[in-house]
């Protein structure tokens, strides 16, 4: 049997049964964080040794339970604890209903623990779908605010993405005969080329849409801002760690066969679409949340700027690049919502003045923020940052691609004012009251400064987790 | 007694990180007393590498870090970095020190002293780097911390100045970056004690992406428009650590990277790089003749003299090295202290407008004093630390021979003038005549500024007279030797 799976599902049907019988806001909160915590856990401990299912021969394979499919398990579920316990203070005063929080939540982990293990186009994609699905009902889901025109926004343009991504599929399928990742990039039929270009091209540009890659990001800034803000962290690292593994498993395929320039280009597109604009925008933001928001647009840019090699040369190094940059950006975006959360919980994000005086009257909570915000923009003393950015120069530099080089080093530099600003509002005047310090958004904000240090220590860690 | 004096290379970085953390959670004045105390036990550290001394490499450390990076902990130290290193350890402590007693607003000493320790690691560990991509990470670890020392303790403008420093610095080490990681995967290694050989071609355009980060920090004409807003709006503290030691960085890295890794690619663009000093020197001593503001015009000096500096350099001469490397020194020397001495006037006359000063012999002889010693000390006079490297760097331009680098030495030699020029103006607007209603109030020097100044000026005197202190340890550094072997 699959344990992660059943244990991500089981954890949804487990939420909504016990929220029916003991309506107290911590019993379905309590039964959602164990559950996500156990499967995090459960693809190490219980589920050893490679598994393969729903084989129609051997080596095409819908499920494959590998170790890439394990650690994305591992990191969704993770994700989805920590998000639940920044919600908590939310959950406890009622802003939103424990259980059907904790339900949707785990129904998108559900999504995102299949996602890993993806061995056809069509699992891939309802495996992306049921992980973004929920959050279109966690956006809107908020008693004192209205999250319904950020819904709304979220929800129409996540329908023309995935008409996108289904749309290329099926020109793959046609072209190739074949759903099956590993041979859907094959276009033996007369005249399938073409067919197999566009195909890959409206593929990866919808799955653009789950990372939020210009031109496909619009719905990002207004989404995270109208949501409450854990939601926010959610979609900001979860759901678009989905859009990435799915977009590295495509690129992969396409790499090895004459579809690479393809793959390579529309790549290259996004990302320096993404870093530039996403930049140049956030430089802009006077609101906390749309500032990360239209900082993680442009930190799609640099997850997908070492794919955008693909476009000189194929090398493994790309790959594991994109990836360790992803693990990177993860432990940092998350330390960043979280430290928004810890200094405000049941807040929304706020005007960046909110932020000022807190380093004074909360200097930890503020350290940590700052340590997150430091690290986005690739800076020591957050060394795990600056080595995340040299992981992405140095993969392009192997296969001479140095004007994308140049244009992440360059746009890197535009990053910092970026970062200033909130960081200059944290370290700007005094507050004499003290925020309340709430013991569940303390947390994830800890874990995720504890990972940050650890990758500063040692980010060999994340390099070689590619196969 | 037997010390492993290889470990000592990372106690010398490691002590300040740990110290800076500690002082960063204690109290204000237990902070302040800590970060002094580690700065200390730092110069102590620094002092101890100078043990064993021998031709190349005194001491080395070299543990694996991160493979997939090709990135080494590789720590050396030789004779051009030693005295960098002591310099830097002594300043800090300086400034440490300084910092006990006096914190401008918004105070938080313990604060201010852990960001200083913090720039000492970084600036300790980019002279000791022997490996290409540990030396970029030590000199990104100085860029926030020291704009962080600006933004917060800084004068009026002090947010955009900082912002204006980080954003010039970090465009400058990006560069470096590229420049780097093309090296280390070019020639599958980062070991600065013996680089790999580039082909030629290549190791020009690397250069240039080195020479444009080195020339941002150092700072070389045309790419210095951030310094002066840095200085002016910097407290004291952090004027003298970035005139005294962070410059140095863009200079060394220059030395140690730039003609180190790419000999070839510097052979090249040296004549660009000699134009672009005796630019420098030039368009830096006539603004500070139409400088208005105290700290903005020592500011402006000094990229003048950092323009004698590079020339050194681009001449690639034994001769011209190792003036670079005394006049690195005494320019930390003589501009720290001159930067120590303007907070102080600054302090008490609340101006730094040349116009609304004056008198300052008549109310504190001795601070005037030591004002026109290191005034006298930075326009070369000799028989002080100034002189050697600009005489060195004008007669290392002449060897080199040939129309252009004669011409270079003779209008070097013009822009020397022009120094004396405008600090002696300085000097007549601030020390001399009547006394101004701002210095009315002034006091003499208190002790705890004359004991952060007394060792600058001894320095000041003993680089004077005997430079061959500096000049001798960097005789034995392979890169001189090879450049003297040209």
């Amino acid at each position: 049997m699959i344990w992660p799976m059943i244990l991500a599902a089981g954890t949804a049907v487990a939420v909504m049964l016990v929220d029916l019988v003991f309506p107290r806001w911590y019993v379905p909160f309590g039964v959602a964080l164990l559950g996500s915590l156990a499967t995090a856990v459960s693809p190490y401990i219980v589920q050893k040794g490679q598994l393969a299912l729903l084989c129609a021969d051997p080596g095409r394979c819908s499920y494959v339970l590998d170790d890439t499919a394990r650690l994305i398990a591992a990191l969704i579920a993770v994700l989805t604890a920590l998000a639940l316990m920044l919600y908590a203070p939310g959950l406890r005063a009622g802003d939103a209903p424990a259980g059907e929080v904790g339900f949707l939540l785990a129904s998108a982990m559900t999504g995102g623990v299949v996602l890993g293990g993806a061995g056809d186009l069509i699992t891939l994609i309802v495996a992306l779908e049921t992980l973004t699905l929920p959050l279109y009902a966690l956006v809107a889901l908020h008693r004192r605010r209205d999250g319904a025109a950020a819904a709304v926004t979220f929800f129409t343009t996540s329908i023309v993405a995935t008409a996108i991504s289904l749309l290329g599929a099926a020109l793959l399928q046609m072209s190739s005969g074949f759903v099956h990742l590993p041979f859907t990039m094959r276009h033996d039929l007369p005249g399938g080329q073409p067919i197999a270009i566009a195909g890959l091209i409206l593929l990866l540009t919808g799955f653009g849409f789950k990372v939020a890659a210009v031109p496909l990001h619009a719905w990002a800034p207004t989404t995270y801002d109208g949501a409450p803000v854990p939601v926010a962290a959610y979609l900001s690292t979860a759901s678009k760690l989905g859009g990435v593994i799915a977009i590295l498993f495509v690129a992969d395929e396409a790499a090895d066969t004459d579809l690479r320039v393809t793959a390579g280009g529309t790549l290259a597109v996004l990302a320096t679409l993404s870093l530039v604009i996403g930049t140049l925008v956030a430089l802009r933001q006077q609101r906390t949340v749309r500032l990360l928001a239209w900082s993680s647009v442009a930190q799609a840019g640099f997850i997908l700027a070492p794919l955008g090699g693909l476009l000189v040369s194929s090398s493994a190094d790309l790959f594991a690049a994109s990836l360790a940059y992803t693990l990177f950006f993860l432990a940092l975006e998350f330390g960043a919502f979280s430290g928004v959360v810890a200094l405000r919980p049941r807040e929304d994000g706020g005007v960046l003045e909110d932020l000022r005086g807190f380093g004074r009257a909360a200097p930890w909570r503020s350290a940590m923020l700052a340590f997150g915000l430091i690290g986005l923009a690739g800076l020591p003393p957050v060394l795990s940052g600056l080595f995340a950015k040299i992981i992405v120069i140095k993969a392009l530099l192997v296969v001479d691609s140095l004007w994308l080089a140049l244009v992440v080093a360059l746009i890197s530099v535009v990053g910092l004012a970026l970062y200033w600003r909130p960081l200059a509002a944290l370290y700007r005047g005094s507050v004499d009251d003290r925020p309340a310090i709430s013991f569940w958004p303390f947390l994830p904000l800890a874990a995720a400064t504890i990972v940050t240090v650890v990758l500063s220590v040692d980010p060999q860690l994340t390099m070689s987790l590619w196969q | 007694m037997n010390i492993n004096t290889d470990v000592i290379l990372l106690w010398t970085i490691a002590v300040p990180l740990i110290g800076a953390v500690l002082s960063f959670v204690v109290s204000d004045a237990t902070g302040r007393r800590l970060a002094a105390v580690t700065a200390f036990l730092t110069l102590v550290f620094a002092a101890m590498l100078g043990m064993g001394q021998k031709q190349g490499m005194w001491h080395e450390l070299d543990w694996e870090w991160v493979p997939a990076l090709g990135l080494r902990l590789h720590l050396g130290v030789d004779g051009i970095s030693y005295p960098l290193v002591l310099l830097t350890a002594l300043l800090t402590l300086l400034c440490c020190g300084y910092s006990i007693w006096h914190t401008p607003t918004p105070g938080l000493g313990n604060h201010l002293g852990a960001l200083l320790l913090v720039i000492e690691a970084g600036i300790i560990g980019t002279f000791l780097a022997q490996d290409l991509v540990l030396f970029f990470i030590a000199f990104e670890v100085v860029l926030l911390p020291m704009a962080a020392v600006i933004a917060v303790w800084g004068g009026e403008g002090r947010r955009r100045a900082a912002l204006k420093f980080a954003l010039y610095t970090l465009a400058g080490s990006v560069l470096l970056l590229v420049g780097v990681v093309s090296v280390v995967i070019k020639t599958g290694s980062g070991d600065m004690t013996q680089p790999a050989s580039l082909p030629p071609n290549t190791q020009l355009w690397i250069f240039i992406l080195f020479a444009i980060a080195f020339a941002i920090k150092s700072p070389l004409w045309p790419l210095h428009t951030w310094l002066p807003d840095a200085h002016t709006e910097a407290p004291t503290v952090g004027s003298v650590i970035l005139a005294g030691v962070l410059l140095k960085m863009g200079t060394y890295g220059l030395i140690r990277v730039g003609l180190g890794v790419t000999p070839d690619g510097f052979a090249e663009a040296a004549p660009v790089l000699g134009v672009l000093a005796v630019a420098a020197i030039i368009v830096g001593s006539l603004v500070c003749l139409a400088q208005n503001e105290l700290k903005r015009l020592i500011a402006y000096s000094s990229v003048g003299h950092m323009g004698f500096v590079l020339l050194g350099i681009a001449t690639g001469s034994a001769i011209g090295l190792q003036a670079a490397l005394i006049g690195n020194i005494a320019h930390g020397v003589l501009t720290g202290l001159l930067f120590f001495l303007a907070g102080a006037i600054k302090d008490r006359s609340h101006t730094g407008q040349l116009a609304e000063l004056g008198g300052l012999r008549e109310r504190a002889p001795w601070m005037a004093g030591i004002l026109g010693l290191a005034a006298l000390g930075s326009l070369g006079l000799p028989g002080l630390a100034g002189f050697w490297g600009e005489a060195f760097a004008v007669f290392a331009s002449y060897q080199r021979g040939g129309p252009l680098w004669t011409t270079l030495a003779v209008v070097a030699a013009v822009g020397g003038a022009l120094t004396a020029a405008y600090l002696l103006r300085m000097l007549r607007k601030v020390s001399h005549g009547p006394l101004a209603p701002s210095l009315a109030t002034a006091s003499e020097a208190h002790w705890p500024e004359v004991v952060a100044w007394a060792p600058l000026v001894f320095l000041a005197f003993l680089l004077g007279v005997v430079p061959v202190l500096v000049v001798d340890l960097a005789a034995g550094a392979s890169l001189i030797s090879g450049a003297a072997g040209r």
